[in-house]
């Protein structure tokens, strides 16, 4: 048996559940480099840990909220979104953020993603596309590029993908960003805005499933498409997001970047100020008045 | 058993006299009296007015209401509202409760204290959205999948809409269970006297907030009543709870060992309490040939036909469930060794409750259903020839 010395303590630990680890995501996959990305974003937000909250819904993604030394919540599949409604609106003073994939934040929860951007809730939704369900072994999703190949779509995809920060933005998103998890310091910094932004934020961040998607499409290994994402990225704070849209498995061009950064009253501070003009000294103002 | 800790209620939501008002407005009154502060709801008839009163009183109150965006938002975001920290509850009725089922659970799965408020009307699917039901008394006990239980009450009157309703928040709190508030279209629509007491006289229960430090606490070890202790976000506990099967810390573990003891717990917390959870109404059952059990509006009903066959020398006692889940089987069965028949007249067809007393009785007496499809209530001659059909 070797022994091991001088083992480094993980810069993100204090973050982290490490009596959870190993975790369940498979090598290559890029949704641990997210996670370290957010616990770098955690160090520098500035928000007290005890006042931060973390909300998941189902799938690989749906495991971060497990591996997350904060309030932590694991949920249903595609109703993390109203359940960190409530926790917010319960506690106006919480920061929430929802960390989920694709399939469950814009398919079985799309309802819920585009009412709580029209909302304007104060939470950040941070969701990791992968282009595919994968802890369920690979079917289409609603983000599944066309002509992609999935278990459950085996002749490619024809279905038109959504392009989600043109939706959220439309719906009303006050933030609206896409990295990918190459971009880590940009991701990182993305993440610090998102959680200090009021009202609702949302990032997408475009991430490999070596496993799956990009097996079963044949388009490489983790560290090929890794470097897909850096050449073929290209950065345009403030596009145009009916021009973001990625249809195709190998697009010319990753448009990525801040697309939305714009100042709304969030729900609690609307909810508060319409009913203390409507009812004068008689509302029970919710939360803390300046906050 | 763990200390229940009891306070008066908040006089703030106490609308302390008498009124006229119908049985989903009392509930409403009965909720905010019983410190519900976080309504999330999404409209259906014939449950509307329950949340309609509720916004407009909250805000004076000191609470919220948000409107989701259908009924499986609203049974998760009102979860969201308990680990914050508040008293929770949705309403709705058939086609929503249905949708809300996989939320009961959840709140079972990471016992949440809450409260699911169902006026019940005909179904199946879009049913009779205005007329009468109680066709949903088995899936409010078994509409989730996997093994849980659950608590429900069923009101008869207005004043009992008030009044029960407030124990529906207490008994969430002190089993950490959803617990449903079953009304029918009719106890839900019709107007009737409330009085409503002074808060001074309405107990409610507290929160069970741990005092244990974080590193020594843990969010699914249970008390001796199988309970465990809450906590809520933002009191740097940093917990974690999930709908996968877990441990006595919150983490998931996927595994045979693991799913026996957290699924036995669930339901043992139940079982092992349920004398303390059965509230019924007993009349007359003493030297009775026959007594009518029922619940909700049907046991209103069935009055008048006791009084046909009294009026016939027939000697017909009476039992009225409150609380139908847990089932007071002890009972049943010790009333079934004293009478000829028991006779249970409900708005449903396939006896959703009778089947449980005819489980109960093991063939001691006859039990005589009384099904009725729902749309309206029983012709009291329907309850009456079944009584008759019992003693004979």
């Amino acid at each position: 048996m070797s022994i091991v010395k001088n083992v480094q303590e993980n810069p993100v630990e204090e973050f982290l559940r490490t009596d959870r680890l190993p975790h369940v995501w498979c090598s290559g996959c890029g949704i641990g480099t997210t996670v370290n990305c957010f616990a770098r974003a955690v160090r520098k937000c500035g928000i007290p840990l005890e006042k931060l909250a973390v909300v998941s819904g189902i799938g690989c993604t749906g495991r971060v909220a497990g591996y997350l030394k904060l309030d932590s919540f694991h949920t249903t599949h595609g109703r993390a979104i109203p359940f960190a409604t409530g926790l917010k609106l319960g506690n106006p003073e919480l920061s929430v953020v929802v960390y989920s994939g694709d399939g469950d934040i814009a398919a079985i929860g799309g309802n819920h993603l585009i009412n709580a951007a029209r909302r304007n809730v104060d939470i950040t939704v941070i969701m990791i596309n992968n282009f595919t369900y994968a802890m369920t072994g690979g079917q289409v999703t609603p983000t599944a590029p066309l002509d992609s190949i999935n278990t459950t779509a085996p002749y490619g995809a024809y279905e038109m993908p959504f392009n989600l920060p043109h939706l959220v933005a439309s719906c009303g998103a006050v933030y609206v960003a896409r990295w990918t998890a190459y971009h880590v310091v940009q991701l990182t910094k993305a993440m610090v805005e998102a959680m200090n932004k009021k009202g609702f934020s949302f990032i997408e961040i475009v991430s490999p499933c070596p496993t799956i998607f990009l097996r079963r499409n044949r388009l490489g290994d983790a560290v090929d498409e890794l470097k897909f994402f850096k050449e073929r990225s290209v950065i345009k704070h403030g596009a145009d997001t009916s021009e973001v849209g990625w249809n195709e498995t190998r697009p010319k061009e990753i448009i990525i970047g801040k697309f939305v950064d714009i100042e709304k009253p969030d729900y609690v501070e609307a909810m508060n100020v319409h009913l203390s003009n409507k009812l004068g000294e008689k509302y029970i103002w919710w939360g803390k008045k300046d906050g | 058993m763990a200390e229940i800790r009891y306070t008066t209620a908040d006089p703030k939501g106490v609308l302390t006299g008498v009124h006229y008002m119908d049985g989903n407005h009392a509930a409403c009154e009965g909720a905010l009296a019983g410190g519900c502060r976080f309504t999330a709801g999404y409209p259906i008839t014939p449950s509307s007015e329950v949340v309609e009163r509720y916004s407009a009183r909250i805000p004076t109150v000191g609470g919220v209401f948000i409107q989701m965006e259908d009924e499986i938002a609203s049974s998760i975001c009102l979860q969201g509202g308990v680990w914050a920290g508040h008293k929770a509850m949705t309403v709705t009725s058939g086609p929503g409760i249905s949708l809300m089922m996989e939320h009961v659970g959840l709140a079972a799965c990471l016992e949440t204290p809450c409260v699911f408020v169902n006026v019940q009307r005909g179904g199946p699917s879009t049913g009779l959205p205005t007329l009468p039901g109680q066709a949903d008394m088995q899936q409010c006990r078994w509409g989730s999948h996997g093994d849980y239980e659950v608590i429900a009450l069923a009101p008869s009157t207005v004043q009992e809409s008030f009044d029960f309703i407030i124990d529906a928040f207490n008994l969430a709190e002190i089993y950490r269970v959803p617990v449903f508030f079953q009304l029918d279209e009719c106890v839900g629509h019709m107007t009737e006297k409330l009085v409503i007491p002074e808060a001074d006289k309405i107990q409610v229960v507290e929160r069970r907030y741990t005092s244990k430090p974080p590193e020594e606490y843990l969010p699914f070890k249970p008390d001796p009543d199988l309970v465990p202790e809450l906590v809520k976000a933002g009191d740097g506990y940093r917990f974690h709870v999930t709908g996968l099967t877990h441990d006595e810390k919150g983490y998931p573990v996927i595994n045979a060992q693991a799913q026996h003891e957290m699924c036995w717990k669930l339901v043992n917390k139940i079982d092992q309490n349920a004398s303390k959870i059965w509230r019924y109404e007993e009349d007359e059952v003493e030297g009775a040939e026959v007594v009518v059990l029922s619940y909700g509006i049907s046991a209103r009903v069935a009055l008048r036909a006791i009084e046909m066959a009294k009026e016939r020398g027939i000697k017909v006692g009476r039992m009225r469930l409150i609380v139908v889940w847990p089932f007071p089987e002890p009972r049943v069965k010790e009333l079934a060794s004293q009478v000829k028949a028991i006779v249970v007249p409900e708005l449903n067809i396939r006896g959703q409750i009778a089947r449980e007393v005819e489980r109960a009785v093991e063939g001691t007496c006859k039990v005589v259903r009384v099904p009725h499809a729902g749309g309206t209530v029983h012709d009291p001659e329907q309850i009456f020839d079944a009584i008759m059909e019992g003693v004979r």
